[in-house]
């Protein structure tokens, strides 16, 4: 319980633990606790950063996903325009093509029955001719009577 | 147990005597065989358990946490390194909280002065006839292992800090500024012939509140550590009453013990805030 030089070796050794903590201690583990602390900081501010930029994209995304889809819409609807022009198209070329092959057919009928009166009216002329020269032969002379069945066949 | 073949008093006496190597005005440099000799060395005497102890607690936690700085990462951290910083948060936390001016050298003091006061506390809680028993048998007769009831220890601390005070107010404020504070407050006067008598005052009332600053510093850690200690050395006396008294010493000591390691954390951390308000006061500009 005496006060002695005890108290200058304790006095000393206070100053040598004190000088040693602020030159080897206290520094690194300092400085390594600020740059973890800035570390979480940085990472934090990523994560917010990284949510942010997630939720901008999933809008994007719902953006062009729409965009798609109105795409999409319009190219249907135009498909089917066109298809329905194709079919009307069509249609009017049908019809066209059996009125065409209809006059077509009716000109032909045409040019067959005038063709068949023809030979028909050529064909009495020779029946007429044939049986009025069957009677006449019975009757007439040729030579008498040739005016007249010239003019009768002339009239057919 | 040392008790046995010793009165009470003797038993106590032998406890509270360090191991004394000093300069013995009859028989010149030795280790003191009593107590009476120990007083009779004077100042020119050195308490060996006292400084080996201190020591050696204060390179025990220095090295730990030398160890933990140099593989310290900002990584994740481990073992080791978790517990140190946790100290080193704590602290830091008490300078930022106490210590307004820009000062690198208080954190690690405080740091210091915790770390050290604590283990130097703790030592406290080992039984008190344990070591002291231990050493015996290699033929040590006095060892006292709490070197903060030592008042010695704490007369050096508070003085280191009490140096740093005055250091630093010089520094921060000028010699005049010191001077000043000492003695223009708290009486202020204009008055020429007044002047003197207020200086006077002045200086007798701030000269007992700077001098009281270290002295209540060493005397409150010395005096709860010594009583602490003592408390233990008389329920020590218990275990050569009987198996009875023994047995309830034994749930005394643990009681005791207990409540204990509260005070011995609560007087590291009064000290360590102290120095960290007294420096602040020391770097603080008054108006």
């Amino acid at each position: 319980m005496n006060i002695n030089l005890t108290l200058i070796a304790q006095l000393v050794s206070f100053a040598v633990f004190v000088w040693f903590t602020m030159k080897f201690v206290w520094p690194p583990l300092v400085r390594a606790m600020d740059e973890r602390k800035a570390k979480i900081a940085d990472g934090l501010a990523a994560a917010e950063r990284g949510a942010h930029e997630q939720e901008l994209a999933q809008e994007r995304a719902k953006k062009v996903l729409l965009e798609a889809k109105q795409q999409a819409a319009e190219i249907k609807a135009n498909a089917e325009k066109q298809a329905v022009m194709i079919v009307e198209e069509a249609k009017g070329k049908a019809q066209e093509e059996g009125a065409r092959q209809l006059a077509a057919a009716k000109a032909e009928i045409e040019q067959e029955s005038n063709k068949a009166r023809e030979q028909l009216r050529s064909k009495v002329a020779e029946l007429a001719l044939a049986g009025a020269e069957k009677i006449l032969r019975k009757e007439i002379d040729a030579d008498a009577h040739k005016d007249i069945v010239e003019a009768v066949a002339n009239q057919i | 147990m040392a008790g046995t073949e010793l009165t009470s008093a003797e038993y106590i006496k032998h406890h509270l005597t360090n191991l004394t190597f000093g300069n013995h005005p009859e028989h010149g440099w030795m280790l003191a065989h009593s107590a009476q000799e120990a007083t009779e060395m004077g100042f020119w005497a050195i308490h060996v358990d006292t400084v080996l102890w201190s020591i050696g607690l204060a390179t025990f936690f220095s090295f730990y946490f030398l160890k933990a700085a140099q593989k310290a990462t900002a990584g994740v951290p481990t073992g080791l390194q978790n517990f140190v910083e946790l100290l080193v948060d704590f602290v830091n936390d008490s300078v930022r909280g106490s210590f307004s001016g820009r000062n690198d050298l208080v954190a690690p003091l405080a740091l210091t002065i915790f770390c050290w006061v604590f283990l130097m506390n703790l030592m406290d809680l080992v039984p008190v006839d344990l070591v002291p028993w231990l050493f015996s048998l290699a033929g040590v007769h006095y060892m006292k292992i709490v070197p903060t009831t030592d008042p010695n220890t704490t007369f050096a601390l508070a003085l280191g800090v009490f140096a740093l005070i005055i250091f630093y107010s010089i520094r921060i404020k000028g010699v005049g500024g010191f001077v000043g504070e000492l003695t223009g407050m708290p009486f202020q006067t204009d008055n020429m012939l007044l002047k003197p008598f207020t200086t006077l005052v002045n200086l007798v009332l701030e000269g007992v509140n700077l001098l009281a600053k270290p002295i209540s510093l060493s005397l409150r850690l010395f005096g709860n550590m010594y009583a602490g200690e003592m408390i233990f050395i008389l329920i020590a006396l218990m275990y050569g009453g009987g198996w009875l008294i023994g047995i309830f010493g034994g749930a005394l000591q643990f009681v005791w013990a207990v409540f204990h390691i509260l005070v011995i954390t609560l007087q590291a951390f009064i000290f360590m805030t102290l120095t960290i308000v007294y420096l602040d006061m020391a770097h603080a500009e008054h108006h």
